[in-house]
């Protein structure tokens, strides 16, 4: 039912999630945001069990935060996937393990930009294009054929919506738009929410 | 702490360990309510039992099979004027019809409201838990508690016991210094901010009469006419809800309790073009 998508350009990470909070068939929120800011340049994209997903985020955010109060520097965005992927590992064989999928994007001023692609079940993958939810499966192969490792922002967004208008014509659901952001070494910035007309 | 250490006072457990005999002290004096203890948060759960193991084995197609019934509808939802909050009054035990005037809202303070939908015992047990939460933050923080906040210690209590079996669909409804303020909280950890919400089982009914008919600047009147017949056209066309609609209206100054109307009276008021 949700959907993520993370795209790795040459300077730049572009991220986009649907916006809708679902309970069974219900759409109770059309306007939901599923990223969480970790830093001022990591954002952690988060679906799964409903409840599971915040207080697993709200979790590992507050972490984050306090290790920059403690140190007196932020984690890098490896780290800070690292630390995620960890807490997931611990969890998972206790007695509440917490079914979540994530992606984790953000740019490291000395490494660049990153995308991690982490699910419920604690793998951890550093890749240049990712997907979660049903969705996935549509939009993965338009990722592998149209990608490139040196997208412009704005070929990266118009892959954005190519993905996003294959939902919209052939995913059973109806997911009407996405909050889409972009991070780069100025921080993270809101681009224009994507809307889809019926068709 | 220096000064406890000087006074020669023994700490607690040192005085329980000669008073009991070791090995028994795990049983005698523990939490038996959920507290915020402002060291660690506590959960009194029975000593020996694994709540959500049970529960598990209880799940399965073929064997003994634990269903849950979710029988209510309640909405809410804001408008210019504040928040409209209406439920009906069946409390139905499976097939049985346990009560036809079952109250469920709570009303927490004069400025925040709690709706009931699911289990009734877990409803109201940890709505009035929040209750208390709230009268304490108010005489320790000397100003009254914001409705995100009131919803997140609901929503917290609700995420210590996940996996647990409990059951609740709760609106938290309140008027603070951001103005009028709705969240949906869950027994699965759910919680959201939002404009409008109904729960229970005739909530889809619920959702396409308001939606419908829903508009920003209604007047106060209309508004009670759209909270009254979201409730009755659902409890019309689903069977566990039912009753009387009890409606109630958070403003700036507090709540009030608007009207409490029979639903079989209402649907035939409205019942032209209807049947």
């Amino acid at each position: 039912m949700e959907y993520l998508i993370g795209i790795q350009g040459p300077d730049f990470v572009l991220v986009a999630a649907d916006n809708v909070a679902a309970s069974s068939i219900i759409q109770m929120k059309h306007d939901y945001d599923k990223m969480f800011k970790l830093s001022e340049k990591i954002l952690l994209l988060c679906v799964g069990e409903a409840g599971d997903t915040v207080q697993f985020a709200e979790y590992i955010q507050k972490n984050v935060q306090l290790y920059k109060m403690r140190n007196g520097y932020e984690l890098s965005p490896s780290a800070a996937a690292n630390f995620t992927r960890k807490n997931l590992a611990d969890y998972l064989r206790s007695r509440t393990p917490y079914h979540v999928n994530l992606l984790l994007a953000g740019y490291d001023d000395t490494d660049g930009p990153g995308l991690y692609y982490m699910d419920y079940l604690s793998s951890l993958a550093k890749a240049p294009f990712a997907a979660h939810g049903y969705g996935a499966y549509l939009t993965l192969s338009i990722l592998d054929r149209y990608y490139r490792p040196d997208l412009s922002r704005d070929e990266a967004v118009d892959l954005l919506k190519k993905c996003a208008e294959e939902l919209n014509k052939r995913f059973i659901l109806n997911l009407p738009s996405f909050t889409v952001r972009l991070i780069d070494k100025e921080g993270i910035h809101d681009l224009e929410k994507l809307t889809l007309g019926a068709k | 702490m220096a000064l406890f250490e000087v006074s020669g006072y023994k700490k607690y457990c040192e005085l329980r360990e000669q008073i009991l005999p070791a090995g028994l002290t795990h049983l005698v004096d523990r939490t038996n309510h959920y507290s915020f203890g402002t060291k660690t948060q506590e959960f009194a759960v029975p000593p020996g039992v694994d709540a959500s193991g049970f529960l598990k084995s209880c799940n399965h197609d073929g064997g003994v099979c634990i269903e849950m019934n979710h029988g209510t509808t309640t909405l809410a939802f804001k408008f210019k004027h504040g928040v409209i909050v209406a439920v009906d009054s069946r409390a139905s035990a499976g097939n049985y019809l346990d009560s036809t005037d079952a109250n469920k809202v709570i009303e927490i303070n004069a400025y925040l409201l709690g709706t009931m939908s699911g289990s009734a015992a877990d409803c109201q047990y940890w709505e009035r838990l929040l209750a208390k939460e709230c009268r304490l933050y108010r005489l320790r923080n000397n100003h009254r508690i914001s409705v995100a906040a009131a919803s997140k210690l609901l929503s917290n209590m609700m995420v210590g016991y996940r996996g647990m079996g409990l059951s609740m669909g709760s609106m938290i409804c309140g008027w603070d210094k951001q103005g009028p303020g709705l969240y949906y909280v869950d027994d699965n950890g759910t919680r959201l901010s939002g404009r409008m919400f109904s729960t229970g089982c005739g909530n889809s009914y619920a959702y396409g009469v308001v939606d419908s008919g829903y508009r920003e600047d209604m007047t106060v009147e209309e508004a009670y006419e759209l909270g009254r017949r979201g409730i009755t056209h659902a409890t019309h066309r689903d069977a566990y809800s039912g009753g009387v609609v009890n409606m109630y209206h958070m403003r700036e100054d507090g709540w009030i309790k608007v009207c409490q109307d029979d639903v079989s009276e209402l649907i035939h008021q409205y019942r032209k073009g209807m049947f």
